[in-house]
């Protein structure tokens, strides 16, 4: 991993929030959604060329090498403006997985093309219970023949390739499947957040190529590592909403006065001040323990997947109640990011799951 | 901590600082080498002499015109040897409010006392102006060259020793109620001051009530102008929180955690760890704590690069649900045992204590309401409650 400086992470940060001000505005996000896969394709290529989609591939495979601190900043953004489209699945899970086996081959013809946009990834890892561990996996390898399910798929519909988690005889094993292969079903599911596209693929002695050199702890590693970027995503989406929040009730007038001035709205909004800055506190300080391999890493990166799926569950809850009647029409965005919250908060384990692995870690030291 | 390649001027600084404290500090018996019989104020009075205590004044006032980093600095040698002494301009309320505010002639006498003479009492809260505190209702009544104080404080650390205190007292009834304060220097020890222990619910006497019945104050120890006394004690609270900010940040270097109760421990001691219900009650304990230490850390980073940040003040505020909440979540642990009390129950006995030791913090120094409120204004830019009282003649104003 290369290292980044802190100045160029920010201007980074900062070309994203200029294009995602322009790319990713509420109506752009709405047109998205209206859309069959959820993807627009201009944006992904800008994407690229902002070097975003190659941001967690080495430089020596025409990524940018960043890591934790990276991801968990540029996500911040993305969950601001609600961006769309497979960059978790594709531009994380699926690029880290391969970026970090022992594949030469395939890291040599496929990490160029996910960095450049040209190719577009999926990661099917885990099975119906959704907590993404190795146990969580229903598929089966039979040598390079799969057998079994996999779940949650994100943005199956525009990937050209997916990489698929199976269990085989001496433990995990991955490979990558082509989309159309003979055997292999895909299942759309009707997503609640309408920005996501989410498939069930059945697999019928579907015949796959093997990643080699990923292993259990390369699996986990990049779950990890997604993780963190969610978090991101969380805690942004949090700021930006309680900002939009704040903002509105400053200037909506009821009573001859401004509803933030009344203490049953004004306690609310400083409660959730104390969420809001402790979801970017608990994210930011999960990435920079994992960046620096922090011994208490395992504590911080739970603690933040939980608390900051919390946090923007209740902080988009409780926008459209403050909002009052406008957040609970259609046309108002609040729902929008009170969907993507629901979504998040399950997206790569359940909150009480991380709950349970932050307790355990921190037994663990007791 | 930044004590990077020092200067060679703040090297030689820490030099003779060292040397000072080394020759004169006795901390078995916490007092100047050889004079056991002074106590503490022996070292002090030494310290005050040599130049140590004040080192951000002028020279002309006892000090030696140094930079608060410099003033740290020496604060923290004179703290690896567990001396005290340097910092007093800094986080002494009394002494910084006197220093501001006080006339010449009264610095003079008064500073030194005030400096090396230990605690100096706050006589701000009443039975009737708790979270309204510009609502005092004690008077003070020129007489001559003196007021004459009459009324009640409560809530006063240190009453009961303390030599001086610092008073907000009404000196004018006409006007609206920020207008009619006056912030004084109060000698404690006399006829007309009675001090009496205020028992908590916590069983604890750690505050008192302060009694002033014609107590006498000259009228030179009034601090700032007449009637301007809100406006210095706005000044002085801003001291308070700055020595408890630093306190916060202080106490986390030094591993405050010590003081926490260990809530995985008493479970497992208690055969409830298993208890799906318990657990997840003891990880979001676990986790707020947690929390609130990574709020202090940004906090402390921004202080570095902008002087001020609004994290500081969520602490207060995120303290009273770890706190309400360890306290509810150990009687949960202990189940009926949480009914006893005593030294054959000392799980039990501290359970409860905290029960009732966590309204200190919800409901001291601002109340969480109050809390809110400040949040909600100072940070978010709220509009602020409205007062009904704020333009109307105090003697006018409906309290109770």
């Amino acid at each position: 991993m290369t290292h980044i400086s802190y100045e160029d992470r920010a201007a980074m940060r900062e070309s994203l929030h200029r294009l995602l001000n322009s790319r990713s505005d509420e109506k752009a996000v709405r047109a998205t959604m209206e859309t069959e896969t959820g993807f627009d394709k201009t944006l992904w290529s800008e994407l690229a060329e902002l070097g975003v989609l190659g941001l967690l591939i080495s430089p020596d495979h025409g990524g940018i090498g960043g890591g934790p601190l990276e991801i968990n900043e540029i996500m911040e953004e993305v969950g601001s403006h609600l961006m769309c489209g497979p960059f978790l699945t594709s531009a994380v899970l699926s690029s880290v997985l391969l970026n970090n086996s022992s594949d030469d081959d395939k890291k040599y013809t496929l990490l160029p093309a996910l960095a450049s946009g040209d190719l577009i990834a999926t990661a099917a890892l885990t099975g119906e219970t959704g907590n993404w561990t190795p146990d969580d996996i229903t598929v089966q390898a039979d040598g390079n023949i799969l057998n079994g399910s996999s779940h949650y798929v994100l943005h199956c519909d525009v990937a050209n390739i997916i990489f698929v988690a199976a269990k085989s005889g001496n433990g995990l094993q991955f490979f990558t499947v082509d989309p159309n292969a003979d055997g292999l079903s895909k299942t759309p599911m009707n997503a609640y957040d309408l920005t996501l596209s989410f498939s069930t693929l059945t697999f019928a002695n579907v015949e796959a190529n093997p990643v080699e050199g990923v292993e259990k702890q390369g699996f986990v590693n990049a779950v990890e590592l997604a993780r963190i970027a969610l978090a991101g995503e969380q805690a942004g989406g949090s700021k930006h909403v309680f900002d939009m929040t704040i903002d509105y009730i400053k200037n909506r007038y009821q009573f001859g006065r401004a509803i933030g001035g009344f203490q049953a709205v004004k306690h609310m909004a400083a409660d959730l001040y104390v969420e809001v800055e402790s979801a970017l506190s608990a994210s930011r300080q999960a990435a920079a323990a994992l960046a620096s391999d922090a011994p208490d890493k395992d504590i911080l990166v739970n603690l933040a997947a939980w608390t900051c799926a919390d946090t923007f569950t209740r902080t988009t809850h409780d926008s459209i109640q403050l909002h009052g009647g406008i957040a609970f029409t259609w046309d108002h965005p609040a729902h929008l990011y009170f969907r993507r919250a629901r979504a998040d908060a399950f997206l790569l384990g359940s909150p009480d799951y991380f709950r349970e692995q932050y307790l355990l870690a921190q037994e663990a030291i007791r | 901590m930044s004590d990077t390649r020092l200067s060679p001027e703040d090297q030689a600084l820490c030099a003779e600082a060292e040397a000072f404290v080394v020759a004169h500090w006795d901390n078995d018996n916490r007092c100047l080498k050889g004079s056991p019989e002074l106590g503490l104020k022996g070292f002090m009075q030494k310290a005050f002499e040599e130049r140590w205590c004040v080192l951000t004044w002028p020279e002309n006032w006892w000090g030696r015109g140094l930079s608060v980093r410099q003033s740290r600095m020496i604060e923290r040698v004179f703290r690896k040897y567990g001396a005290v002494g340097p910092g007093q301009d800094r986080n002494n309320i009394a002494v910084s409010t006197v220093f501001a505010n006080g006339k010449d002639h009264v610095k003079r006498e008064m500073l030194p006392k005030l400096i090396t003479g230990g605690y100096v009492c706050l006589l701000y809260s009443e039975p009737g102006a708790g979270s309204d505190l510009a609502a005092v209702r004690t008077r003070a009544d020129l007489e001559g060259d003196e007021y004459v104080v009459n009324g009640q404080k409560v809530w006063t650390s240190g009453a009961m020793d303390a030599e001086y205190g610092v008073l907000i007292a009404r000196t004018d009834w006409d006007v609206p109620k920020h207008k009619g304060i006056s912030y004084f220097l109060f000698p404690m020890k006399q006829e007309g001051v009675t001090v009496r222990p205020l028992h908590q619910i916590t069983d604890d006497k750690h505050f008192n009530e302060v009694f002033f019945d014609n107590a006498r104050v000259p009228a030179d120890w009034v601090l700032g102008e007449l009637g301007n006394g809100f406006k210095v004690l706005t000044q002085a609270l801003a001291v308070e929180r700055l020595i408890m900010g630093d306190g916060a940040t202080e106490r986390r270097m030094t591993g405050f955690s010590k003081h926490i109760v260990d809530l995985i421990d008493l479970a497992r001691r208690n055969g409830k760890i298993d208890d799906p219900v318990i657990r997840e009650r003891i990880a979001k304990q676990l986790a707020w704590r947690q929390l609130n230490s990574m709020n202090l850390v940004r906090a402390k980073e921004e202080l570095a690069q902008h002087g001020s940040s609004p994290l500081m003040s969520i602490s207060k505020l995120a303290m009273s649900r770890m706190q309400h909440g360890d306290a509810q979540v150990m009687a949960d642990i202990l189940g009926p045992k949480s009914l006893l009390m005593g030294d054959e129950h000392p799980d039990e006995d501290y359970a409860n204590y905290r029960s009732a030791h966590a309204f200190m913090n919800s409901i001291g120094g601002g109340t969480d309401q109050i809390q809110r409120n400040i949040i909600a204004e100072r940070i978010l830019g709220l509009p602020k409650e409205i007062e009904v009282d704020r333009e109307k003649p105090f003697r006018d104003v409906r309290s109770g």
